[in-house]
C-alpha cells in the first residue's frame, strides 16, 4: 500500500502502524459495502437466511471499529503524529465512525427484512431500494478508493452524488406514501419499507462523510460549499398526490 | 480540521519586536544563511526548527551579534529590533546582549555564588543603585526563573552545586536580570530531565507575558507545546514561517512536512 505514501518514515515501523490502520479500514469498508448489498438482496429476494448472515456480520464490522480505534490510540500515544500523519489517524477514526453506522443501517434493513418476508410484497418497491442501495455502495467504494489513493477529485464526485440518493429517497418515500393512503392494509410494510429507504438515505450522507474526510487529509481543510440537497421530505405534507 | 481558539496560547500581540530582511551569514566561504527574511513577534515565543545544521543557531545568534565573536563569520543584511539596526556601528555589543538575553543549551553558570550568578550582569550594567536594590533584583530574577523557592535559603551556595534543571533555570534568571527585550534559547532543555524540562516550558510560557522569547530546539514537540509561531530551516533557507497550529497540521511546505514528520526527505 506504500505507493499512494508520501516518503517512507526514517523509523520504517511507523509506516507499518499507519499502513495497519488504514488496510483495517479497506477491510472494514469491504464488509460494509458487502452488508449493503446483501441486506438490499436478502429483501428484493426474500431471503431470509441472506437476512440473517447481514445481521450476524454487523459484530465483525463493530468488532473491526474496536480494533481500529486502538490502534489509532496507539498512534497518537507513541508517535505523536504530525501533520499529514496526523490527519491520517484522524480520518481514520472518523472513517471507521462512519462505517460502523453504516453496517448498524445494513443490520437494521436486514431486521425489517425479516419481518417484511412474512407480508405480501409492495409492488416495484424492492427493486427500487435494491437501486438506491447499489448506488450508495458505489458512493462508498468511490469515497473509500478515493481515501486509499488520496484522491480528492473522486471524493469532491462522490459528494455530488449524494443528492442522486437524496431523489431516490424522495421519490420512494412519496410512493410510499401513495400505497399507503390507497390502502391502509399497506401500512406496516410500507412503514418498513421507508425506514429501510431513510437507512439507505443515512448511509449515502454518511459516505459523503468519508468523502469529506479525504478531503480533509489531502487539502488539510474540510470542504466549506454547500453541497446539493435533495432530501425535501421533512417538508413535505401527506395530502401530496 | 478548524483551529480550535486557546486563550492561553493566543498570540497577543501583533506587534513586530525583530525584523530580518535579506539576511545572509557565511562562515569564510560557506554561505550558512540565505537570504532570510522574518518578523519576530513581541510577547510571543518563535521556535525554529530544522535539522542539524540548517542554521536556526546561526541565525538565533545573528539576533544578539553573537556572531561577532567568530573572526570568520560574516552578517549581512538588515536586522532590527524595535525599528533600530543592530548591526549599526554605533550599537554597543554589550549593550544589545543586555537587551537580548541569551540562554545556551548547557546550563553554564559562573562559578560563583547563586547571589553572585543573579547579580553579575545587573552589576556590571549599573543597574541597582546600592545592596537592598541589588537584593531585590536577584529575588526578583529568581522569582522569575521560577526557581527562588529552591534557592532562598542557600543563595551563598555555588551555583554550580544546583542540579541540571536548576541550573538552567538559574541561567535563565540570570538572563532576565538584565531586563531583557528578547530572550534567545539555544536548545534549553535538552541536556535536562522530562520534569525539569516541563518546568523550563511552564517557565518558558511564563516569560512570555514579558518578553519575545526565540527558541531553537530539536524537539519537534517542544516547538509544538511552547510556541505560538514556528519557523523550519533547512539548508540555510527559511523554508517555512508561521502559525505553529497550522505548521505542525498543515504544513505547507513538503519539506516542512518531510521533516516534521519524520520521513526521508
Amino acid at each position: 500500500m506504500s505507493e499512494f505514501m508520501k516518503d517512507p518514515h526514517i523509523v520504517k515501523s511507523y509506516d507499518r502502524d499507519l499502513e495497519t490502520a488504514q488496510a483495517l479500514i479497506m477491510k472494514m469498508g469491504g464488509l460494509v459495502e458487502a452488508a449493503i448489498l446483501e441486506a438490499a438482496n436478502s429483501l428484493e429476494n426474500r431471503d431470509e437466511e441472506l437476512a440473517e448472515r447481514v445481521r450476524e456480520g454487523d459484530r465483525a464490522i463493530d468488532a473491526l471499529e474496536q480494533q481500529i480505534n486502538e490502534e489509532a490510540a496507539r498512534l497518537l500515544a507513541l508517535r505523536q503524529p504530525s501533520a499529514g500523519d496526523l490527519r491520517t489517524v484522524l480520518t481514520v477514526m472518523k472513517i471507521s465512525g462512519n462505517l460502523e453506522r453504516v453496517g448498524d443501517y445494513a443490520k437494521n434493513m436486514a431486521k425489517r427484512t425479516g419481518v417484511l418476508v412474512q407480508m405480501a410484497p409492495i409492488d416495484g418497491s424492492t427493486g427500487a431500494i435494491r437501486r438506491m442501495a447499489k448506488a450508495v455502495e458505489m458512493m462508498m467504494k468511490d469515497a473509500l478508493d478515493a481515501y486509499i489513493q488520496r484522491d480528492a477529485e473522486l471524493a469532491q464526485d462522490v459528494r455530488l452524488r449524494d443528492a442522486e440518493v437524496d431523489q431516490m429517497y424522495n421519490a420512494l418515500f412519496r410512493q410510499f406514501l401513495t400505497f399507503m393512503l390507497e390502502d391502509p392494509r399497506n401500512i406496516t410494510a410500507c412503514m418498513h419499507l421507508h425506514f429501510i429507504a431513510k437507512n439507505i438515505e443515512r448511509m449515502g450522507d454518511h459516505a459523503t462523510s468519508i468523502a469529506d474526510q479525504v478531503i480533509y487529509l489531502v487539502t488539510g481543510s474540510v470542504p466549506e460549499d454547500e453541497r446539493p440537497k435533495a432530501d425535501r421530505t421533512a417538508f413535505e405534507t401527506h395530502d401530496t398526490p | 480540521m478548524y483551529d480550535t481558539p486557546n486563550l492561553e496560547n493566543k498570540v497577543v500581540t501583533n506587534e513586530t519586536k525583530i525584523s530580518a530582511r535579506g539576511c545572509q551569514v557565511y562562515y569564510g566561504d560557506t554561505h550558512a544563511i540565505k537570504d532570510v527574511d522574518v518578523d519576530i513577534e513581541d510577547k510571543t515565543v518563535t521556535a525554529f526548527i530544522g535539522p542539524s545544521g540548517c542554521g536556526k543557531s546561526t541565525f538565533l545568534r545573528c539576533l544578539n551579534r553573537m556572531n561577532d565573536t567568530i573572526d570568520v563569520c560574516r552578517v549581512e543584511g538588515d536586522i532590527t529590533l524595535d525599528g533600530e539596526d543592530i548591526y549599526d556601528p554605533k550599537v554597543d555589543p554589550v549593550q544589545l546582549r543586555a537587551k537580548v538575553g541569551m540562554v545556551f543549551q548547557k546550563p553554564n553558570p559562573f562559578p560563583k555564588s547563586i547571589y553572585d550568578n543573579i547579580a553579575y550582569g545587573p552589576r556590571i550594567h549599573g543597574l541597582a543603585k546600592n545592596k537592598a536594590d541589588l537584593d531585590d533584583i536577584v529575588e526578583k530574577s529568581l522569582r522569575r526563573g521560577a526557581i527562588w523557592d529552591e534557592v532562598k535559603d542557600r543563595l551563598d551556595a555555588p551555583g554550580t552545586g544546583l542540579s541540571g534543571g536548576q541550573q538552567q533555570r538559574l541561567c535563565i534568571a540570570r538572563a532576565v536580570a538584565t531586563e531583557p527585550e528578547v530572550l534567545l534559547m539555544d536548545e534549553p532543555c535538552s541536556a535536562l530531565d522530562p520534569i525539569a524540562t516541563a518546568q523550563v516550558e511552564e517557565l518558558i510560557d511564563e516569560l512570555r507575558q514579558d518578553y519575545s522569547v526565540v527558541i531553537v530546539t530539536h524537539s519537534m514537540q517542544q516547538a509544538a507545546r511552547v510556541s505560538q509561531k514556528t519557523a523550519f530551516f533547512h539548508l540555510g533557507n527559511l523554508v517555512e514561517y508561521g502559525e505553529t497550529g497550522q505548521i505542525f497540521t498543515n504544513p505547507q511546505d513538503p519539506r516542512t512536512e518531510s521533516y516534521i514528520t519524520g520521513r526521508i526527505g
